[in-house]
């Protein structure tokens, strides 16, 4: 039987747990709403990008730009995007699992992996692979294009150069509060956009268009700033659904700290009428043997 | 009264601007061009500069980096990284960036470092384009 005190310690504790963990829940709520406008803002931009580009490259059909362009896949380049705290549930360990599982199938099939790692959480558990060869870290609370920029630019830059045939991306996808799923998209090459169902009426609007420069130059121009959108993107999403697990793990948190409390309150309480029957005991005992 | 257009700025952080107006004047990759009502569809490239449109006769200036822009169905989207109002630049920032901006550009012409220089160049643009739009220069 535990003693008084230490029960009434640990109850303390435990409620001390609670409080940090409710906090922490209704900042990771906060920073949800945040990240969720974010994501909403930028909704109508990468939707008329797609558009833009659907038009386009059904127009340029024909033609090759260097960053669509499918080579025979012996280097994989994988560029992680996991969030750079922890506390979040499982969210950042289904990630890296996804990426685990991807590296170990590539080079079972004789592919080259190279790794690209944004988010502390995903350098930290590929650091002593020997396969990382680049690291972002502490960029993704900023929502700033840039970062997505340099991410995507290197990334260009690699593909271009021969050093990755096929660069894909594998991050945390958004579905909603309850639901976060990793997800594996292939970036480069770039894939042709496909229209939409109504493209029979594309192409007869697309005849009185006025392309200035010409449509490849265009599509040289867009091609890595569409880059960029899905790189961003990503980065959106983890956000997103790093806060939305963080608030569901905490949450969780809160109520096994309530069924810890509870349990330890009625240890508490049954200790405590114990040593009171016991002392009652004494008492009657210690009567009893005077009248004798 | 003129015929109206209707002009939309989207950036990555959310639309900057819609509404209608009577001329819109951009940056675009074979030099400015102004689009009016009834435009015939075009797709261009937009270059790091300044936007201006007309509206009640008045003339409002919005800086624009890179991106492009459509026309279509008497609407003008210009899709860009970012865009900032005249009247919402941070002129002192935009100062310091020109300066800085203009001293990294010296340092990579001289160790002729072309990825330094070509994002030097970039900056020194932005900063040209907020100060202009910002009227103080």
């Amino acid at each position: 039987m535990p003693s008084l005190k230490d029960v009434k310690t640990k109850i303390g504790g435990v409620k001390k747990t609670s409080q940090i963990t409710k906090a922490m829940n209704m900042v990771a709520a906060a920073k949800l709403r945040g990240a969720q406008s974010k994501m909403e803002a930028f909704r109508p931009y990468a939707e008329q990008f797609h558009a833009a580009m659907a038009s386009l490259s059904a127009g340029t059909g024909g033609a090759r730009f260097p960053l669509m362009e499918v080579r025979e896949v012996k280097k994989v380049e994988l560029v992680v995007v996991t969030s750079d705290r922890g506390l979040c549930g499982s969210f950042n360990a289904n990630i890296l699992k996804v990426a685990n599982r991807a590296v170990a199938e590539l080079e079972a099939a004789g592919k080259k992996v190279s790794l690209v790692c944004v988010g502390k959480k995903a350098r930290n558990f590929f650091r002593k692979s020997g396969k990382m060869r680049k690291d972002y870290i502490d960029i993704m609370g900023t929502f700033q294009m840039f970062n997505a920029r340099a991410i995507a630019q290197d990334a260009a830059a690699n593909f271009l150069s021969g050093e990755a045939d096929e660069v894909r991306l594998i991050y945390g996808r958004f579905h909603s509060v309850a639901l976060q799923r990793p997800e594996q998209t292939t970036i480069l090459p770039i894939k042709p956009i496909e229209g939409e169902a109504g493209g029979a009426a594309a192409p007869a609007s697309q005849a009185v268009y006025i392309y200035e420069p010409s449509q490849e130059e265009i599509m040289e121009v867009l091609l890595p700033m569409f880059l960029n959108v899905m790189v961003y993107h990503s980065m959106l999403e983890v956000s997103a659904s790093e806060h939305a697990a963080r608030m569901t793990a905490m949450d969780n948190a809160t109520r096994a700290c309530k069924d810890i409390i509870n349990n330890l309150t009625l240890i508490y309480n049954k200790t405590r009428q114990a040593g009171i029957t016991s002392e009652l005991m004494d008492i009657v005992g210690g009567a009893e043997a005077l009248k004798g | 009264m003129a015929a109206l257009i209707q002009l939309e700025i989207v950036t990555p952080k959310g639309a900057v601007l819609s509404e209608q107006v009577e001329m819109v004047t951009a940056p675009g990759y074979a030099g400015v061009f102004g689009v009016l009502a009834n435009h015939a569809p075009l797709l261009s490239t937009i270059k790091i500069g300044n936007l201006v449109y007309k509206k009640d006769g008045r003339d409002d200036i919005v800086m624009v980096s890179g991106g492009f822009c459509e026309v279509s169905n008497n609407k003008v989207t210009f899709l860009v990284e970012s865009a900032e109002r005249g009247s919402d630049i941070d002129v002192d920032r935009a100062l310091r960036a020109k300066e800085r901006a203009e001293k990294r550009l010296a340092e990579a012409m001289a160790q002729k470092e072309k990825i330094d220089r070509v994002r030097a160049e970039a900056a020194l643009q932005r900063a040209l384009a907020r100060l202009k739009a910002a009227g103080k220069m």
